[in-house]
């Protein structure tokens, strides 16, 4: 099975557009992960339907009992997440902060801490005309967005065995959910648009996708936008060996297909052509691999 | 006071609001602008400067050999499974560790030893007399976000005013930018995508008790989306940026448009009365 993570450094470079367009024209039997677990929306193109949901338990999490504690703030002390506070009378922890390592159990004489399983977030899964869909949401304020992600993929191995492609709608940043959204890829689709942000996002990116000997291709979104920035980005990847495998230009169709629900490959347009191209020109290099 | 500029869904406008209003208000008061989106950070961008920079480190344990005595009490404490513990020697995954000091308490031989490695750096520019950036920068490769991200805070808390760029998203580095905020502005654009992922920026504020008001980018005809989301949650709409090519490849050239244009000066001087008056009422 291949693996292929859709990616950006910088979000809203189109990142989700040009996934839901590569799971209907790249051929093959597809799983399809959104690795966003903070702001999924691949699921908003796909029309997904036949929904299931299960639950994600991250890290544990520490509950003081206000009937043991002797208020003698010990475990505040210890606590490097200034995760446990005082209010009042009695010793709490504050959920989002505790990143559940355990060590104020360790430090408490009346033994009033213990850690207990939280629920962190669900994993949904769903049917589309591309292929199954995997992906995660958080509850408000949980962190392991990371972990989750690992989830998300070890899920997609399990259930779909006999797919021959993995495509993910990858997260922003350069932490770690992307981290483990690139881990034992063996592609990653480098998405960005001439701007400067973009273009120093883009590059710290690259860095960590070698670190990761990851085969690395280059899209350019909305190239005309500043063709200047444009030309130095397409020479620069190719003094890095980095394939380009289409530009895409600006064009307002993409709006309006993202408003409908829909791949703007499904439209007509300068940009549904584009991608058209492109999905292309990736599924010559898949085989190729 | 901090203010945050977030988001949720990322590439929405956060820096564009952020640079010019940090530009705009440093005209008439003392301004701090921290660039908290330490992983993909462009605040810099648009003001160049050289900057002072300091590291920002974490501590790690460094194991002595010598005195180990492979119990194994260190690695079967560690949640992260950054340790694991041989029969003749520990392995220490460094990217794993997230500081939390618990390994040195439990190692019963005193053979763990405090070490620091360098996760990131902030950097600090004092653009005018008024206008200060400090900006976090992750190392690449490491995971470690928040503690950059915390060093930027710590550098700035006891500055009279600070707006904040945020990371994209709502798990730990939006939580940890928006800790102290007394307000978030909320960026977003007329998308089923920008309303999708401003409702989940919108419950993370909620269950923080930090208020929020919203600015709609890339503005056309069909913001109603949003409009009517804000209504039913009682989320003041203070400005909408057009969706125009003109200011598109004005940012994209790493330009300020407060800078290239005096309307937009005056747009964001509005802005930051209406945004210091919302701060200031929970203060």
């Amino acid at each position: 099975m291949i693996q292929v993570a859709v990616v950006s450094g910088k979000g809203g470079t189109g990142k989700t557009i040009l996934t839901a367009s590569l799971a209907h024209l790249l051929p093959g039997e597809k799983v399809l992960i959104d690795a966003d677990v903070d702001a999924a929306n691949l699921a908003l193109l796909l029309s997904p339907e036949d929904y299931s949901e299960e639950e994600f338990r991250g890290m544990d999490q520490a509950v003081i009992d206000p009937g043991l504690c002797t208020e003698c703030s010990l475990c505040a002390d210890a606590c490097n997440f200034d995760a446990i506070v005082q209010s009042g009378d009695i010793f709490e922890v504050v959920p989002y902060r505790c990143e559940g390592c355990g060590t104020c159990t360790l430090v408490c004489p009346e033994e009033a801490v213990h850690m207990q399983k939280r629920l962190t977030g669900m994993i949904h899964y769903a049917r589309s005309h591309a292929g199954p869909l995997l992906y995660g949401s958080l509850m408000p304020g949980a962190g392991n967005s990371g972990l989750l992600v690992h989830r998300l993929r070890q899920e997609a191995r399990l259930r779909h065995p006999d797919a021959s492609l993995t495509l993910i709608d990858g997260p922003p940043g350069i932490g770690c959910p992307l981290i483990s959204t690139i881990t034992g890829i063996q592609v990653a689709v480098l998405v960005t648009e001439p701007s400067k942000s973009a273009q120093s996002d883009l590059m710290r990116l690259i860095t960590i996708c070698r670190s990761f000997k990851v085969r690395m291709f280059l899209i350019v979104n909305r190239c005309d936008v500043n063709s200047d920035i444009t030309d130095e980005i397409i020479q620069m990847a190719d003094k890095k060996d980095i394939s380009v495998l289409g530009t895409i230009p600006y064009d307002l169709n993409v709006l309006d297909a993202t408003r409908r629900g829909i791949p703007v490959t499904q439209i007509e347009g300068a940009a549904s052509e584009a991608i058209h191209q492109i999905a292309k020109n990736l599924s010559g290099e898949l085989l190729r691999l | 006071m901090q203010i945050v500029i977030a988001s949720g869904k990322g590439g929405t406008g956060k820096t564009t609001v952020s640079s010019n209003l940090g530009y705009v208000l440093s005209h008439r008061q003392k301004i701090t602008l921290a660039d908290c989106d330490v992983e993909e950070p462009n605040l810099g961008i648009f003001f160049p400067c050289t900057p002072e920079t300091r590291e920002v480190s974490v501590t790690v344990p460094r194991v002595f050999e010598s005195q180990c005595q492979h119990c194994g009490a260190c690695g079967e404490f560690c949640k992260f499974g950054a340790l694991t513990v041989l029969t003749d020697r520990v392995l220490f995954f460094p990217q794993l560790c997230h500081s939390c000091g618990g390994c040195f308490r439990v190692c019963p031989h005193d053979a763990l030893e405090k070490a620091s490695i360098m996760v990131g750096g902030i950097q600090i520019c004092h653009l005018s007399d008024s206008l200060t950036l400090v900006t976090g920068k992750l190392k690449e490769g490491d995971v470690r976000t928040t503690f950059v991200i915390k060093a930027v805070r710590d550098y700035v808390k006891e500055d009279p005013i600070v707006i904040m760029d945020a990371p994209p998203g709502t798990a730990c580095p939006f939580i940890e930018t928006v800790d102290d905020a007394s307000l978030c502005v909320l960026v977003t654009e007329p998308t089923p995508f920008g309303l999708h992922d401003l409702n989940v920026a919108v419950r993370v504020l909620e269950i923080l008790g930090i208020p929020a008001v919203v600015v709609i980018n890339r503005s056309d005809d069909h913001d109603e989306i949003i409009e009517e989301y804000c209504g039913v949650h009682h989320l003041p709409v203070l400005m909408k940026i057009p969706l125009d090519m003109k200011l598109l490849q004005i940012q994209n050239a790493g330009t300020l448009i407060s800078q290239a244009d005096p309307v937009w000066f005056e747009r964001f001087s509005t802005l930051g009365d209406q945004i210091l008056a919302h701060a200031g009422g929970r203060t």
